[in-house]
């Protein structure tokens, strides 16, 4: 297993106190590897946003533990009988931010400056002499794939190109993290995957490391090897995507899993049916197909709650089998021949 | 009234009015630069200071929004005649242009820092965090973030500011200062001679709308956010509103 790149131990941020108190996280331990793209996903008000601040400090975790490559930024310290916060002096924390930058939902770029000194910023603010800022950031331009840009205002550019010159802004220092919080949720689709897209490409190239922060399933089964699912301050299920989408095992995971889609478990007994796992094989419409074109038997799709993740089918699906037993039993064990695939007979009233 | 077509006149008071005219723009120019240098950095303390800036602090934040509210509740010709013995102080006379500049600067200089305070409170949050996650410190974060995007919408103060400065300096002329506000009350009013008065109207008119239109102009060329859905800067009705701040 690769290095931890961001550890995060037994954090809590509280909100307030008192009555009003807001528990936004609670007892939160992840630890992300050096140079994977690591998701977190949640509903509205799970927590993320407060999650990824507390990883540089933009905002300071009420308990717990916080280390970015190596260094420690927050800690618990004994003071006398009680345990208390500690954190790094503001000059470290100002160093330490420059290797772990974020991009933003809403782009944050500086509006009275052109593309080109939006990336030089963090370069102006860490001493970088300007002629040297110019030339890095103008590679960045074209690493971001905007360098007829340069010099174009941001108001002058589309969501999506807002926001690839903020993720130049916040390479041009060589972090080794780079945190998105909601970076694709105010795109389009098409945007979205292009965005996503140029996201892997630089984690490939670079090696930097990505956390995203998405309310989105589809962002996370897009770029991500492992995902924390935040369910109310609490981190409700964490692993790889595939073991996660396969086996949700918690309800915030399952409620994110099948948004909206009622599980195939909660069909009404009857006969007929088999319910399909898939976990992992092709795509199930060939398996459909196979089906007719093998063994001669047409199946219904009674319903389905399948994804596909790069390239590979996960979920389940409900088949109504013919009524004719031979049929029927002939289709079951030509499902059950599949790889990556599991039958299981239902019961079905339709 | 006839007499303002007339060579005679223009004779006559030509050299007074362009003397006045000078004083008044002289007074107005150097007390504009000093309650800036006084008016800016308190309008950012606020900022910084507020319960959600970058470095709240409330004991400040209060303190100062005290002071400014004090200062911005004493009408002008009341505070002028209250610090005449600091006036004095400072630059060693009560009266004349020089007299006038300092209670110019004092009223101003609160007024200037709300301007202020409102410019830089329009800055989108989310940059000054940015800024503040790519490890700027505040005073990074003042010089490169809140001025520089504030600078359209901090332009369009300076007008009002510099226009409320002209209007003060009117009043200082009552007692002695100089400008074409002295002119107005010497001829118009102490003498009784009509066309005098309307003439330095006429100027003062003339003078506030080419320091707006010489502003407003500067700040539409400076502004980058093109599209007008972000352009923050004053609609008249705003701009009417900011007036009623002056006294
Ligand atoms: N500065 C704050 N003060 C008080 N409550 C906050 C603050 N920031 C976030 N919260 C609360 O913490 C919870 C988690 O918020 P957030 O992290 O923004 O969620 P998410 O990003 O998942 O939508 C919410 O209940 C929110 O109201
Ligand atoms: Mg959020």
């Amino acid at each position: 297993m690769s290095e931890s790149i961001i550890q995060i131990q037994h954090l809590t941020k509280t909100f307030g106190s008192g009555d009003t108190a807001v528990h936004a996280l609670e007892d939160i331990n992840l630890d992300i590897k050096q140079g994977e793209i690591f998701g977190i996903i949640g509903l509205s008000g799970a927590g993320k946003s407060t999650l990824v601040r507390c990883m540089n400090l933009l905002e300071l975790p009420t308990s717990g533990t916080v280390i970015v490559d190596g260094q420690r930024l927050a800690w618990m310290e004994q003071d006398g009988e009680e345990e208390k916060p500690a954190h790094v002096s503001e000059k470290e924390l100002r160093l330490a931010r420059r290797n772990i930058t974020m991009i933003f939902q809403s782009f944050n770029l500086l509006m009275q400056r052109t593309c080109l000194k939006n990336v030089c910023f963090p370069m102006e603010i860490s001493g970088v002499p300007a002629a040297q800022a110019k030339k890095r950031a103008l590679e960045l331009m074209e690493l971001v794939g905007l360098a007829d840009k340069a010099d174009a205002y941001p108001s002058q550019l589309s969501g999506g190109q807002k926001q690839r010159v903020a993720i130049a802004r916040a390479l041009a220092t060589d972090p080794k993290v780079l945190l998105c919080d909601e970076a694709t949720s105010a795109l389009d689709p098409t945007t979205t995957a292009s965005i996503l897209g140029l996201l892997k490409d630089l984690n490939a190239k670079l090696g930097v490391t990505v956390v995203v922060i998405t309310h989105q399933m589809s962002v996370i089964e897009e770029i991500c090897s492992r995902v924390a699912i935040l369910d109310g301050g609490v981190v409700a299920e964490q692993g790889n995507v595939e073991d996660i989408f396969s086996h949700p095992s918690t309800d915030a995971a399952r409620r994110l899993v099948y948004p909206g889609g009622v599980s195939v478990a909660q069909y009404p007994a009857g006969t007929h049916a088999v319910r399909v796992a898939f976990n992992g094989g092709t795509a199930y419409q060939p398996l459909i197909a196979s089906l007719a074109i093998d063994c001669g038997v047409k199946v219904n799709i009674l319903g389905a709650d399948t994804r596909n993740i790069d390239g590979k089918a996960f979920g389940t699906m409900l088949l109504g089998l013919p009524d004719d037993p031979n049929e029927a039993a002939k289709a079951l064990s030509y499902i059950r021949s599949q790889p990556n695939v599991s039958a299981e007979e239902v019961e079905y009233h339709g | 009234m006839a007499d303002l077509l007339t060579a005679e006149f223009w004779f006559k008071y030509g050299p007074l009015l362009l003397d006045g005219t000078i004083d008044t723009l002289v007074m107005t120019g150097i007390s504009t630069v000093f309650a800036y240098l006084l008016g800016l950095p308190l309008g950012v303390a606020l900022i910084l200071t507020q319960p959600h800036g970058i470095r709240p602090n409330n004991v400040i934040y209060k303190v100062l929004g005290w002071i400014i509210n004090v200062g911005r509740s004493l009408p002008f010709i009341i505070l002028m005649v209250a610090i005449m013995d600091f006036t004095k102080l400072i630059v060693g006379t009560k009266i004349g242009v020089r007299g006038a500049i300092v209670p110019l600067v004092v009223s101003a200089a609160p007024f200037i820092a709300r301007m202020v305070e409102t410019s830089l409170a329009e800055v989108d949050a989310g940059v000054v965090e940015a800024a503040q996650s790519m490890g700027a410190s505040t005073f990074q974060i003042v010089w490169k973030v809140y001025l520089p995007e504030a600078k359209p919408s901090l332009v369009l103060g300076g007008a009002i500011s510099i226009v409320t400065i002209l209007a003060y300096t009117a009043i200082a002329g009552a007692i002695g200062a100089g400008g074409l506000g002295d002119l107005a009350i010497r001829y118009g009013y102490q003498r009784r001679y009509p066309p005098m008065l309307l003439v330095t109207v006429i100027f003062l008119i003339v003078l506030v709308q080419l320091i707006q239109s010489v502003f407003s102009h500067v700040s539409n060329r400076i502004d980058k956010r093109l599209d007008s859905g972000h352009k923050k800067g004053f609609t008249p009705l705003e701009m009417l509103a900011r007036f009623t701040h002056t006294k």
